[in-house]
């Protein structure tokens, strides 16, 4: 289950938006310009069913979303969604896992406190016995240049 | 005919006679006969792997997809508290305190062992390095990869994160780590084959049990660690799917 973000939670000033979310959800999100650096050698890992809701978590991911274990599962994976992302990011997502093929690219994530931070991320199917039945998804830290040109070309798509 | 067991050539040199012992316990306890093959190179073994030539084998998590989805073996245990880990090193006096600092066109002493070097890249990329702008020096120790450092004719190394502790005090003192992978999900499996599948449930039993005699507890302290664990099917399928997200 995903909520509006709430003004107690959020660190900082902020600025706040509405977003329209995969599946026609809407979530007002609040977002300051704090960035969280990737933390060295560590893997941010989630498992998502096949509607995009979170199945699992490991710890870094915990942290570094700032939300705990109990209120990231269960919720869509669009929770971390940051308003800086351009939607197509996401419907070429979709697209490409539904295909049965893997999906990389760098990613903008919200934190629950307003905050963001940058990662590489792969989205690869689960496939069991022929069938996609999950999707997981890994993060590792990116390059600062990828990074960069990023911010520069999200804007324009 | 014997079945034949293998271990990742990555082994420790120093735990060579615990794998010969365990293999000795893993007869006596499943009453068949066993015979220890070790290959000295990955490619050796996967040649073993293609030919149908292993019914068990300690493997690296790079040569689980194939074994699992090609071979159809079946995890059975993995060492308790044992992950795969990789380290980024530098000579004490390199200038660089962290990845970023690193540039294109230096050299890279990396090991063989396929999953390290594969987490070892993984670390770089968060510098811009890759394998297309990097000049790869392949080691077949890490020993060797320590001594490259510290006469100067590599830049960085990638280290098996056990293997650089266990250097000795001296050389550790002379080297600064820049990186140390926190990954825990990834880590060497005991694997049975189809041969043997009938087996599985048995043999998993009295492996996961072995430490609780004093003959089984040190015969497992002979190879590295105090344990096994049981590994789940589902386990071994996240792991090849993380390695399968890693290598891209």
């Amino acid at each position: 289950m995903m909520h509006d973000m709430e003004v107690k939670d959020i660190v900082g000033d902020y600025k706040e938006t509405i977003l329209n979310l995969y599946g026609g959800l809407r979530r007002v999100v609040l977002y300051t310009e704090i960035e969280t650096p990737y933390p060295d050698g560590k893997l941010i890992v989630s498992t998502t069913d096949i509607t995009g809701v979170i199945t699992h978590v490991n710890k870094a991911f915990v942290e570094m979303s700032a939300y705990t274990e109990d209120e990231l599962i269960g919720s869509p994976h669009s929770i971390l969604r940051h308003p800086d992302m351009p939607a197509v990011a996401f419907k070429d997502l979709w697209d490409t896992v539904n295909r049965g093929e893997h999906w990389q690219g760098f990613v903008k994530n919200l934190r629950k406190d307003g905050g963001y931070y940058w990662v590489k991320a792969t989205v690869i199917p689960n496939i069991r016995q022929g069938k996609v039945v999950s999707y997981t998804s890994v993060r590792r830290k990116p390059s600062r240049i990828k990074v960069n040109e990023c911010i520069t070309l999200y804007p324009t798509l | 005919m014997p079945y034949q067991f293998t271990v990742s050539p990555d082994f420790s040199p120093e735990h060579l006679p615990g794998w010969y012992i365990f293999n000795t316990w893993l007869q006596r306890r499943s009453n068949e006969a066993i015979h220890l093959e070790l290959y000295d190179s990955f490619q050796k073994l996967g040649s073993a792997i293609e030919a149908d030539q292993v019914d068990l084998i300690y493997a690296n998590p790079f040569d689980a997809a194939v074994l699992v989805r090609k071979k159809g073996f079946l995890p059975l245990v993995k060492a308790a508290g044992v992950s795969d880990e990789a380290i980024i090193a530098v000579h004490g006096d390199y200038p660089a305190l962290d990845i970023g600092d690193l540039s294109s066109g230096i050299k890279v002493a990396l090991p063989e062992a396929p999953d390290v070097s594969m987490i070892g890249m993984m670390l770089l990329e968060a510098g811009d390095l890759n394998a297309g702008n990097i000049r790869a020096l392949m080691c077949d120790s890490y020993i060797l990869i320590a001594k490259q450092l510290l006469q100067g004719n590599v830049d960085v190394g990638v280290f098996f994160a056990e293997a650089y502790d266990d250097l000795s005090n001296i050389t550790k003192s002379k080297l600064k780590v820049l990186v140390r992978s926190q990954i825990s999900v990834i880590h060497h499996t005991l694997m049975i084959g189809p041969k043997l599948a009938s087996r599985r449930d048995d043999i998993q039993h009295s492996l996961v049990t072995m430490n609780q005699d004093e003959k089984g507890k040190h015969v497992v302290k002979s190879l590295g660690f105090d344990a096994w664990v049981t590994v789940e099917d589902e386990e071994m399928e996240f792991m090849i799917d993380l390695m399968d997200a890693l290598a891209i």
